[in-house]
């Protein structure tokens, strides 16, 4: 086949200019879009509010689907299942799975009473939970893992404020909209977790790979003392996790770097909670210390 | 095969609205950027990106459909929806189309082989820079590893999606 005909407009001046200007425009346009790549490394959530109109517009049609396909998701699991040794195999290993995560927060919190009782002071965190909401689409074509909530700034989510299942640790909000906000995945490549191992307590920091899993380094000096199976749970260093939520499951050790699987599958889970940043729940002023707390941030509006 | 509503029996002397003539395919490159609204949680880039595949095939099909500049507004709204930092597609796509606009002035012979060459290019190009503005916003350390898989399948699916757009061109242009 020959070229298709030229797009150049001969000796007609008006279409010369014209085609001139669509470049012009083009290349304008598109040092623009550079321009906001390079604001974005200074501020990456700086232009949340352009995406508020397309989230509002896609929350239903994202929540209705997920509506009819949730379920889908788990075939292949009941298909593995029943190809290996019948149905009842998926709902032991279920069982399982909930026992081993009620044993991992019974060593935290074994192991955290140990803690408690060194110490005189004794810190409560109750009720930091805020709500109950779906996971309703995610960025699937991005290097990026973020995942729609289907509750926002007007249910009380805020930027900030972890995000995790029954089973572990899911991530932490990053955007918020009116009625939805964005989720940032543990698995996303910033986001850094504090974490512990669940039995010793030696604390790692968990960076998420873009794949579906995280690598663990261990703040200790020496080798890596991570082996396959161990498991990590949050240690709350940092304010923003509640210590004791389950993250990962360790399986390799390499060198320096230990790579674990999440325990929390995003695409399994059926809700999450949005719970409150670690850091606020403790802090938070009862009754009896409202009155500091005026006065104090009274006296640190008047230093400035 | 894939409709038969797009079987329509041409009629003499009826011309297609304005509408159906400039605004197909600016639906469908928008309605492929959406579909990262549908409710899968992935752990890893798998989904092609639809948007940039179809505006490739609107392209490739329609050289005298768009000027460079319908990159801008098709890139904002990719960007929106698909999570990268604003601005990433707006550039990448521009730079791919203007590419492309130099590419068709130095080729002598065109067939679908060298348009798939083309489209092909355009992907590398618009993914691998969507990594690289990902990595330099906060986004960690990301390796070209992690969109691999992606770039292999968003490239064979090619062919099929040019093979739909022009389905669609056809009852476009058919009153």
């Amino acid at each position: 086949m020959a070229r298709p005909a030229s797009r150049r407009p001969g000796i007609n001046r008006k279409a010369q200019y014209s085609l001139f200007a669509s470049y012009v425009v083009a290349v304008t346009g598109a040092a623009i879009g550079l321009l906001l790549v390079v604001v974005a490394i200074f501020d990456p959530t700086g232009f949340a509010a352009i995406r508020v109109a397309t989230s509002e517009i896609s929350r239903p049609v994202s929540n209705a689907l997920k509506g009819m396909v949730s379920g889908v998701g788990s075939v292949d699991e009941v298909l593995a299942a029943y190809w290996r040794a019948g149905s009842q195999n998926i709902a032991l290993r279920r069982q399982v799975e909930a026992d081993r995560n009620r044993i991992i927060e019974a060593k935290g919190v074994a192991q955290e009473n140990v803690r408690l009782k060194k110490l005189l002071k004794l810190v409560d965190s109750d009720a930091s939970e805020v709500l109950t909401a779906r996971l309703i689409a995610s960025s699937a074509t991005s290097a990026r893992r973020f995942a729609r909530l289907n509750a926002g700034r007007w249910q009380g989510v805020r930027p900030g404020m972890p995000v995790r299942a029954p089973e572990g640790l899911i991530g932490r909000i990053h955007i918020t909209t009116p009625n939805s906000a964005e989720v940032l995945l543990l698995t996303d490549t910033s986001n850094i977790v504090p974490v512990r191992r669940a039995n010793d307590s030696i604390p790692a920091i968990s960076t998420g790979l873009g794949d579906g899993s995280v690598e663990v380094r261990a703040l200790t000096a020496g080798r890596n003392p991570f082996k396959p199976g161990d498991l990590l749970v949050t240690s709350g260093i940092g304010g923003v996790y509640q210590p004791n939520i389950p993250v990962a499951v360790v399986v390799r050790a390499q060198g320096e770097i230990a790579y674990a699987v999440p325990l929390a599958n995003p695409a399994r889970v059926d809700a999450v909670v949005v719970e409150r940043a670690f850091e606020d729940a403790v802090t938070r002023p009862g009754p009896a210390r409202a009155g500091v707390a005026d006065e104090t941030a009274a006296s640190n509006v008047a230093q400035p | 095969m894939i409709d038969p509503h797009l079987y329509h029996v041409p009629r003499l002397g009826r011309h297609p609205s304005r509408f159906r003539l400039a605004g197909t395919p600016i639906i469908t490159v928008l309605l492929g950027s959406c579909l990262t609204a549908l409710p899968i949680i992935a752990q890893s880039p798998v989904m092609p990106p639809f948007g940039l595949l179809l505006l490739l095939a609107w392209r490739l099909l329609r050289a005298d459909l768009w000027r460079a500049w319908i990159g801008l507004p098709l890139g904002l709204f990719d960007d929106v929806m698909s999570g990268q930092p604003i601005g990433s597609a707006m550039f990448l796509w521009t730079v791919a189309l203007i590419g492309i606009d130099t590419i068709e002035h130095r080729m002598v012979w065109r067939s679908y082989r060298q348009d798939w060459l083309i489209a092909t290019l355009a992907i590398i190009f618009c993914i691998s820079g969507g990594l690289f503005f990902t990595r330099i916003t906060g986004g960690g350390n990301v390796t070209l590893f992690l969109v691999a898989p992606q770039m292999v399948w968003t490239i064979l699916l090619f062919p099929f999606v040019v093979r739909q757009c022009a389905r669609i061109d056809r009852w476009r242009v058919m009153a």
